[in-house]
């Protein structure tokens, strides 16, 4: 069933000469990856990782050196269809502030179905729509500098939103905001998961958001080096310290407890299942 | 501070002026600088004041915001008073030494002093009455003709508007920097003029450069949503010519040919 898979990675590679010495890097390593149609897959890697790299590859933001991307179906190296391919994955940044590009909340969510040529009626109907599924409705008339972090990310999220995409790609696009912000878009992505039926890729280096993912893949130096669910792979305490990254808190002290000779679960990943087991 | 400064002086409002297709301002404007520059009489200028009256009236502006926008371009209109009024041949009235004041430099003076005012005061009627997105809108569809001699009209309209979304986005950064700088004890107040613009090199390099980090992380996003330039595009809020905009642009072209005649009598 190939129409069951949203983005089809297929043995990709991706080179880039170092600015300091000229030598050819590799940001990405021969990796193969699935993801299927209405799936929330979180990447997790630390700086340097590849991860960002690998979701510019997913919309044709950049084409792979070697290996295939299909999206949809559609090989992203076929330049005439590169705006279907990216108006079916749309792309979130990590700088809300660098994404907005109009004055007032509205014309900015307007900016993506403008330029795909929708009629005026229909993309009003898409801009309040989007609005109102991230909870901005009321902010619409709003000058975007005038928002709060959290907010000016949920009017990019609009903005990908209205050009109805099947999927979208979360580029770490919690990074530069307070934990309240944070907090407002990982439920407003959630949301666009379970409500929207939207596929959710979702780049992070905050263990606490990959938990609320349906799968997690975890990156080093551009390898596919542990894939599985957030259960699965958050117990796997000793692998993942060993790669530099952290686990969430309450796996932690599950994971130190049993240390210290307490029965507890293996993989407790919720507050809720930790003090359960307790 | 920085955060003070207003860039366009728009006051909103929803009064006929304002609601008024911002091509028909734009138009209007035009009409009034050109009519302005044909008049060569005193009694027209009575006219012209009227109609700046009447839109002052009718579009709700306060008068004192009005009159601070003439405070910048004083020195200005002092200038031609007094240029005017010293260099004026004609019949001597007294002197003083080698100044001496004809009676045509007074009247010459108080004429150009007074259509230098009528001309700031009705131009800044368009930007107080009209939101810069609408502006930037209307000198796109009004532009757009040209395209086909090689104007990039859509172009220079998107760009306009990205530098004022970025306005505020820059100021509160330059903030930032200033403050930054300052906490490590840069001085940006104090010494002459060259100590002062020597002072600004540190906050000038990091907003340059992050300015054009910016630009090339806007550039991808825009992408991103798919923009490819004004080919094909649509718009969400699309400039209507209804009746009413027929109407005013109509009795303007009127009203300021009028004022164009009287040149002529």
């Amino acid at each position: 069933m190939k129409n069951d898979i949203m983005i089809n990675i297929e043995n990709v590679s991706y080179e880039y000469k170092s600015y300091v010495d000229d030598s050819i890097q590799l940001a990405v390593k021969d990796l193969s990856l699935q993801i299927r149609r209405g799936e929330f897959l979180a990447i997790l890697g630390h700086n340097g990782s590849g991860k960002s790299t690998l979701a510019k590859m997913m919309n044709g933001m950049i084409l792979p050196t070697r290996g295939e991307v299909y999206v949809n179906g559609i090989n992203t190296r076929d330049e005439d269809k590169i705006w279907d391919i990216r108006s079916k994955a749309g792309m979130v940044f990590q700088n809300p502030d660098n994404q907005i590009v109009a004055t007032i909340v509205e014309e900015d969510v307007a900016f993506g179905p403008e330029n795909l040529g929708i009629p005026p009626k229909e993309i009003r109907k898409r801009v309040d729509d989007s609005l109102e599924a991230v909870g901005m409705s009321e902010y619409k008339k709003h000058a975007p500098h005038l928002l709060s972090g959290g907010q000016k990310q949920r009017v990019a999220i609009a903005g990908i939103l209205a050009m109805e995409p099947d999927c979208i790609i979360f580029d770490e696009p919690t990074a530069m905001l307070d934990p309240s912000g944070r907090k407002e878009v990982m439920e407003t992505i959630t949301k666009l998961n379970k409500e929207k039926n939207k596929t959710i890729v979702l780049i992070t280096h905050f263990m606490d958001e990959a938990v609320l993912a349906d799968r997690v893949m975890v990156l080093n130096e551009g390898e596919n080096v542990l894939m599985g669910t957030p259960r699965e792979i958050f117990s796997q305490v000793e692998k993942l310290k060993e790669l530099g990254l952290d686990v969430p808190q309450v796996t932690e002290l599950a994971y130190e407890l049993r240390k210290e000779g307490f029965d507890i679960r293996k993989d407790c990943i919720t507050i809720e299942e930790l003090v359960e087991s307790l | 501070m920085l955060k003070d400064i207003t860039i366009g002086q728009y006051f909103p409002g929803d009064t006929l002026i304002h609601k008024l297709d911002p091509r028909v301002k734009i138009l209007t404007s035009i009409l009034f600088i050109v009519a302005l520059f044909f008049v060569k009489d005193f009694y027209p200028y009575i006219f012209i004041f009227l109609f700046i009256v009447a839109v002052v009236k009718t579009a709700k502006l306060p008068v004192k915001f009005i009159l601070k926008g003439l405070k910048p371009l004083m020195f200005i209109i002092i200038i031609t008073f007094v240029i005017n009024l010293l260099f004026t041949k004609g019949e001597v009235l007294f002197s003083l030494g080698p100044i001496s004041i004809t009676k045509e430099g007074i009247s010459q003076s108080v004429f150009m002093a007074l259509r230098l005012i009528l001309l700031i005061v009705g131009t800044s009627l368009l930007t107080l009455t009209t939101s810069p997105i609408a502006l930037t809108d209307g000198i796109e569809s009004l532009l757009s003709p040209f395209r086909k001699i090689g104007l990039p009209s859509h172009e220079l309209a998107m760009m306009m508007t990205i530098a004022l979304r970025f306005i505020p986005t820059l100021l509160e950064e330059t903030d930032k920097i200033m403050k930054a700088q300052m906490a490590r004890g840069a001085d940006f107040e104090s010494g002459n003029i060259l100590n002062r613009a020597k002072s600004l090199v540190p906050l000038l390099v990091p907003l340059f450069i992050n300015a054009f980090r910016r630009a090339d992380e806007l550039a991808t996003a825009m992408e991103a949503r798919c923009y490819r330039g004004g080919e094909g595009r649509t718009r969400l809020n699309e400039l209507k010519f209804d009746r009413k905009d027929t109407t005013v642009l109509l009795s303007m072209v009127l009203f300021f040919g009028f004022i164009m005649s009287t040149r002529y009598w």
